[in-house]
């Protein structure tokens, strides 16, 4: 421990220095003191924060995202065509079909997925209906919203997930990552918006990569925690029996970290959901624009009815992933002890 | 040769083991090396060998190293120096592939607290040694199948292992062991965690087992009457040392130390000491070799509490004979009485 506090003093020391010069170097000429002793004659840097002391990040960022767009944009196109299409089929699929078939494609997908759950099933059902209900516009809006998600929810899973297992095996790779989860969901949205606007162009996808940004840190956390959290002795009896890490993994790990991996998909879920309002003021459509049209207008009874559209969208997102997330436990954990007498060996 | 040989193994847990076994090998204590190394010592110098077919049990308290010891066999953990040998191969010398298929062959491990896969039935359970080694779902099933009835739970087979109580749970444990039909046995603490009439019950089911399949059993237990009961042989751990190896009525006759002393001090003897253990050869009966007065006949390889109350009842003294019929020995109430004695 001794030896870990003096190097990292060190480190800092010299990052302090090397931070001073180069703030100094590239200081605007008519900030800088003329003289370096006038610094020892007057004090008054000392006061106020000196303008000559200003790292210059700012630069160096416009002109590395400039270059960025202009040698790997075919990437980036390739990357938005992707997702853009991926989109727009789905929406026109969905958005053409009949909403009563819609409403009751989400009932049966519900009542299956639940695991024949009544309860669930009426309320989801309900909350599909009413949606509609509280605005002919809302529907198709909603939609959009919903295919923005799921396919936001559906690049968090398949980046997401192969992360928390890697992060769960190797703790050096833990330690690098939890910092980039931390600065994922702590940045303020609109710092990655315009990158991706940028990069994506308005609409859909850079609220795609937003979502993702945002909502991927919960899951990657889940499914390490609850890889790691499967109890030990359960791991070791799979190693004592000879298990490859491929059959570990896929047989023991993965199924009982299961509930804790879908309560990620819950928690991403629900952050995906409140991404796409705020993503609505790069121009995405969906039940987004609404909110922010009455915020416009000022008209507190639009923005309230779409505020509760989402809050149903949310309600049927949550309710099923968590009806599934219980199926899942129910089967790990079955209920009670059947009998407590120990049976007579027969050998 | 031994089925399973340890030879001077050492293993010290923390950052930097290597740097700290010259201070173990020259004598330095597990107390100091935790103290000024921050490394734990879990074994030290520690050989033995098991002999094909025998249950071994390896005794010690909580912390001795014993679960150390038995993770050596099948490499859950690996040694900080020395060798280990199964069926005279050096196994820290395998390689992955060949450690997976060691593993999956030649032996098993029954666990303290069970180890049951908790999303996997009883049937899946059993069956999942032999899944592992890729066998098809239907000569699973009936392996698995002849095993749950070996073990006494058919008609559990689709349950989960949460449903059932503790000692049908090991027994779950017990059966995926076997349900690979490895040569090795390895058992930590496998009825630690069960209440005392079903840990009797699950012993005397091993026993049983054990008599028909002549497994190398290697058994973990802190609880000496259980040691007693199992073991060919027993081994004595303490503080990652092996103070003592023997048969269970030389370490009951012989402890090697006070601290094996302070452990056996409390054994019931009759239970443990056979007749031919502590009768006196026929030369030395005062009599030419022939009883007086009213003698019962006892094989030698009776435990004392079998014969004493006969022995008591009529007075008797008691001719000890081998399998053939031929006197071995004998034993009168001044041999028992000496050998119920606690030193």
């Amino acid at each position: 421990m001794k030896t870990n506090w003096k190097y990292l003093a060190t480190i800092c020391f010299f990052a302090f220095c090397g931070l001073i010069v180069i703030s100094y170097q590239y200081a605007k000429p008519r900030y800088k003191p003329d003289n370096i002793s006038d610094l020892l004659n007057d004090f008054s840097w000392l006061i106020n924060w000196p303008k000559w002391l200003d790292f210059p990040l700012m630069q160096p960022i416009n002109s590395g995202f400039d270059w960025l767009i202009v040698q790997y944009g075919l990437f980036f196109e390739g990357i938005n065509n992707f997702l853009l299409g991926l989109y727009t089929a789905m929406k026109d699929a969905v958005v053409g079909l009949p909403w009563p078939l819609v409403v009751i494609l989400v009932i049966v997908i519900t009542y299956f997925v639940s695991g024949k759950k009544i309860n669930t099933t009426i309320t989801v059902g309900f909350c599909t209906f009413f949606i509609g209900f509280l605005s002919p516009r809302y529907w198709d809006k909603a939609i959009m919203t919903t295919c923005i998600v799921l396919i936001g929810i559906f690049l968090c899973l398949v980046i997401g997930i192969p992360i928390g297992i890697a992060m769960a095996r190797k703790p050096k790779l833990r330690k690098t990552i939890l910092p980039v989860l931390d600065l994922m969901q702590t940045i303020p949205s609109f710092c990655y918006l315009i990158p991706g606007i940028l990069l994506f162009g308005l609409g859909a996808v850079p609220a795609i990569i937003a979502i993702f940004v945002y909502a991927a840190p919960p899951l990657i956390r889940l499914t390490d925690l609850g890889i790691r959290l499967v109890d030990e002795e359960v791991v070791e009896a799979a190693d004592a029996f000879g298990a490859s890490k491929k059959q570990k993994l896929w047989g023991v790990q993965i199924p009982l970290a299961l509930p804790n991996i879908m309560q990620g998909v819950n928690q991403s879920v629900m952050m995906a959901l409140a991404m796409v309002v705020i993503a609505s003021m790069i121009g995405t459509r969906g039940i987004g624009d609404e909110v922010l049209l009455g915020l416009q207008q000022l008209n507190v009874g639009m923005a309230t009815e779409a505020g509760i559209a989402i809050v149903l969208l949310a309600i049927i997102f949550d309710r099923i992933t968590q009806a599934y997330g219980d199926k899942i436990q129910d089967k790990t954990r079955p209920k009670k002890v059947k009998s407590a007498l120990p049976v007579k060996a027969k050998v | 040769m031994p089925k399973i040989e340890l030879k001077n193994v050492y293993k010290i847990f923390g950052e930097d083991p290597q740097s700290v076994l010259p201070l173990l090998q020259e004598g330095t204590t597990k107390e100091e090396i935790l103290e000024e190394r921050d490394h734990t010592v879990g074994l030290d110098n520690v050989s033995l060998s098991i002999e094909e077919g025998e249950t071994f049990v390896c005794m010690g308290l909580s912390g001795s190293g014993k679960s150390t010891l038995i993770r050596h066999i099948n490499r859950l953990i690996d040694p900080t120096k020395g060798e280990v040998l199964v069926d005279g191969v050096n196994v820290l010398k395998f390689s992955e592939n060949e450690l997976l298929e060691l593993r999956r062959h030649e032996m098993s491990m029954v666990f303290q607290r069970f180890g049951l896969f908790p999303h996997k039935t009883v049937m899946e359970n059993v069956a999942y040694g032999l899944e592992v080694q890729g066998k098809e779902l239907e000569d699973r099933n009936s392996i698995a199948e002849d095993q749950i009835k070996a073990v006494g739970l058919n008609g559990f087979e689709h349950q989960y292992p949460s449903q059932l109580s503790g000692g049908m749970q090991q027994r779950v444990g017990l059966a995926r062991a076997l349900a690979t039909d490895p040569g090795i046995l390895l058992m930590d603490e496998a009825f630690s965690a069960l209440d005392p009439l079903i840990r009797n019950d699950m012993q005397d089911q091993l026993m049983e087992l054990q008599s028909k399949l002549h497994k190398t059993i290697v058994f973990i237990t802190h609880d000496l009457d259980e040691s007693l009961k199992l073991g060919d042989h027993i081994g004595i751990l303490n503080g990652g040392k092996l103070v003592q190896v023997g048969r269970p009525e030389e370490i009951i006759m012989n402890p090697a130390d006070d601290y094996v002393t302070a452990f056996v001090k409390d054994v019931n003897r009759a239970k443990v000491l056979r007749a031919k253990t502590i009768m006196l050869s026929p030369e030395n009966y005062p009599v030419n070799g022939k009883a007086s007065g009213e003698t019962i006949k006892v094989l030698e390889d009776r435990f004392i509490e079998e014969f004493l109350p006969q022995m008591l009842e009529k007075r008797a003294v008691v001719e000890v004979i081998d399998n053939d019929g031929n006197t071995s020995g004998f034993i009168t109430e001044k041999e028992l009485a000496q050998s119920l004695t606690k030193n």
